[in-house]
């Protein structure tokens, strides 16, 4: 894991006595809450509808079982002894008090941590894949490029009042658990015939009101030049993009008004100038800087075949399920990814006591080399376990009620906080998620059903990513009345899609019932083996859409 | 209104004049459309003469005139629109330019510092603002990842620097 130099500590340490000045001017009456507004933004903190939130950056979801347990205390002393998972990979605490937040910040600092840029109209914490450094066919650890992007992208003089929020993400295998496609700039690490590694750049994918992909606008940027091509993006979006509309204001909408040809002619143009100049050059002594913390950690030389696991799976049935869902497959002979879910039945996905952060911080430390991942889809990862060792994990995660085995299953939603808790939304979208967790506990039935990514948002924000699940819901106020809209077909990964809506909205009453009939007349017609989004490509949304309204 | 010049409190040698006054005597701040209007006479004018920029007005259009001018005053029409922050490096950066590059408008003093660090040597702040209140907020940070206009050291030149004397020192 990269670890802070003097510098590093530096800015963060600075920017907590500046953050706790502001707060005191604004406690002191010296600042109105309109005025307090941009400064507490971007800081990450948020008023709510009973409070304020702060939302804490894991920068590309990497995590110390250290700083683990950091959170896990922030919980217990600045909040109700828990925390929020969210699909930018970082944390959220509901319910800290203002007058609280700059302790809670020196505190954070202490394990090289911080809230910068994780709100307002700026560059974002960077996001990747949970299973850098583990996945079979990765390219390079996306970590190495998302830690010097972080570093480039804090408290960037010319980029901290963009129009809009700007979010970039990071994959480093060919198969995209990013959702590069759905970011302002989406970074996908490539290498070319001479076996140079570079990166391809996305730019004016999103989702919210106006969902679209990013548009590919380059095949090859080398290594020492990624930051003057960010650079040139950002320069060319921070002085032409819109500022009339906030609705208006994301790249997205850039780039589909000029087009992605006239985006690529005038970011190349502003590239060449950057590059002439040449202070954004990144020495490659750099990059091995912080490519160095990543490094592969001590593996030991096993076989790929454990024995201890085999049988462990044999004699007992919940573990077998667990393994068949929650594992992925490691580059290493002998070890496995482990996912923690943060879905039990009923539960509120994302949501993590401080006991249970407690409980993960011991098992990395124990099992997994001192580290975990935070994963978009809002669940934990575990990226190197032995076989041999799954399934005194898994018995450690049970204990914890965290080893529900529904990882990609129709349970493991993805769900904003909704209007429990946010300003924004028109309808709930947490007791959705519940319901329909609830109808479809039965883990048996769940593996039946199969890979299934149910998505729920409270409003047309999708901070719920509806656009890109498999099943979309999305929910909408009609005058005073919460219903919801369904989309089916979405995806966020290499074969990144929008949901289409499948016909009118269902009531509170309606909508689990409607989503049973989707799955059941998906497992009507789907051949052997197909996955639901497969034979939604396959069949389209008319089948769907007849069985869903016939008895209307 | 106060002028803060290179972490100064000034008197402003410049007159703002709008588009229909009579031009002063003395140093003048016009808006782009009248310097194009009259930019032949403006540009022979033997006093000091300002361009203010509208947000949206880029400095490329006045790239060739930038000998002639001695204040490209930029606009901030509220405190979220950043886009005078990539207008001041490029008139600093680009077309190198060596006079005076000026705040103007919603100019917030917890943005001071990334406007210095863009180039802008003149902030034209709110009355409450104090030489004090000026120092504390042009130097909350001593650090900088990113190089810009104000030439300070990025941490990637300091860590090489560090690299560089540990390697010398064996």
């Amino acid at each position: 894991m990269y670890r802070y130099d003097e510098f590093d500590q530096q800015i963060v340490n600075e920017r907590v006595a500046q953050f706790r000045g502001q707060v005191a001017r604004r406690l002191s009456g010296e600042l109105t809450e309109d005025e307090f507004k941009p400064l507490r933004l971007m800081n990450g903190v948020y008023l709510q509808l009973h409070a304020y939130m702060l939302r804490i950056a894991i920068p590309y979801g990497t995590l110390s079982s250290r700083q683990l347990r950091m959170l896990a205390h922030l919980g217990r002393k600045y909040d109700r002894g828990y925390g929020h998972f969210t699909t930018r990979q970082n944390l959220q605490f509901n319910w800290p008090a203002l007058k609280d937040m700059p302790d809670l910040l020196a505190e954070l600092a202490t394990v090289e941590m911080h809230a910068i840029q994780t709100s307002g109209n700026c560059i974002r914490n960077v996001t990747s894949d949970q299973y850098a450094g583990a996945a079979k066919n990765e390219i390079e650890d996306p970590r190495i490029v998302s830690e010097i992007i972080r570093q480039w992208s804090t408290f960037h003089p010319e980029f901290s009042f963009l129009p809009r929020k700007f979010k970039i993400a990071v994959s480093g295998t060919p198969d995209d658990r990013a959702a590069i496609r759905v970011h302002d700039i989406g970074i996908q690490i490539v290498q070319d015939a001479k076996g140079n590694i570079g990166y391809e750049v996305y730019v004016g994918g999103g989702l919210g009101r106006t969902p679209m992909i990013g548009k590919k606008l380059t095949d090859f940027v080398p290594k020492e030049d990624l930051l003057a091509y960010l650079e040139a993006v950002m320069r060319v979006y921070n002085m032409y993009g819109r500022r009339d509309n906030m609705y208006k204001s994301r790249i997205k909408i850039l780039v589909h008004e000029i087009g992605a040809e006239e985006m690529k002619r005038q970011v190349d143009a502003e590239f060449a100038e950057l590059k002439k100049a040449g202070t954004l050059h990144l020495p490659l002594e750099e990059v091995a800087r912080i490519e160095a913390y990543f490094r592969p950690p001590a593996f030991e030389d096993l076989p790929n075949e454990s024995t201890e696991l085999n049988k462990a799976v044999l004699a007992d049935p919940d573990f077998a399920n667990w393994v068949k869902s929650n594992i992925a497959e490691h580059k290493v002979p002998g070890y496995a990814i482990v996912n923690i879910s943060l879905k039990p039945i009923g539960g509120v996905p994302g949501d993590c006591t401080s006991d249970q952060m407690d409980a993960v911080a011991d098992i990395a430390e124990k099992y997994s080399f001192d580290e975990l991942r935070v994963t978009h889809e809002q669940n934990l990862t575990l990226a190197h376990v032995r076989k041999k060792d799954l399934h005194a994990v898994y018995e450690a995660l049970k204990k914890h009620d965290l080893a529900t085995a529904n990882i990609n299953l129709i349970t493991d939603q993805i769900a904003c906080p909704g209007l429990d808790y946010c300003a924004l939304a028109n309808a709930r979208s947490i007791p959705i998620a519940q319901r329909i967790s609830e109808r479809f506990a039965d883990i048996a039935r769940q593996h039946e059903i199969g890979e299934l990514k149910i998505n729920n948002s409270g409003c047309i924000n999708a901070c719920g990513h509806h656009h890109v699940g498999h099943i979309g819901i999305l929910g909408v106020d009609k005058k005073g009345v919460e219903y919801y809209q369904v989309t089916l077909g979405g995806a966020a990964d290499e074969k990144t899609a929008i949901g289409e809506i499948v016909g009118p909205a269902f009531t509170e009453g309606e909508i689990v019932d409607a989503i049973e009939k989707i799955v059941n007349t998906y497992l009507g017609i789907r051949t052997e083996g197909e996955r639901f989004i497969d034979t939604y490509r396959r069949v389209g949304i008319e089948p769907f859409k007849e069985n869903l309204y016939a008895a209307h | 209104m106060q002028l803060i010049k290179n972490g100064s409190f000034i008197e402003d040698q410049f007159v703002t004049v709008g588009d229909d006054e009579a031009l002063p005597e003395g140093a003048a701040i016009v808006s782009l459309e009248r310097w194009q209007a009259e930019r032949e006479t403006l540009r022979a004018r033997n006093a000091p003469v300002g361009v203010r920029l509208k947000s949206g007005q880029e400095p490329s259009v006045i790239a060739q005139d930038l000998d002639k001018l001695a204040v490209v005053a930029l606009e901030f029409p509220a405190y979220r629109n950043g886009r005078a922050y990539s207008y001041a490096r490029l008139l600093r950066e680009r077309y190198g330019f060596k006079g005076e590059v000026r705040a103007v408008g919603n100019v917030l003093r917890d943005q001071f510092q990334f406007m210095i660090r863009c180039g802008f040597d003149a902030l034209e702040v709110a009355d409450n603002i104090t030489p004090e209140i000026f120092a504390e907020c042009a130097g909350f940070f001593t650090a900088f990842y990113q190089p810009a206009a104000d030439g300070k050291p990025t941490v990637l030149s300091l860590r090489q620097r560090l690299a560089a004397r540990a390697q010398a020192a064996g």
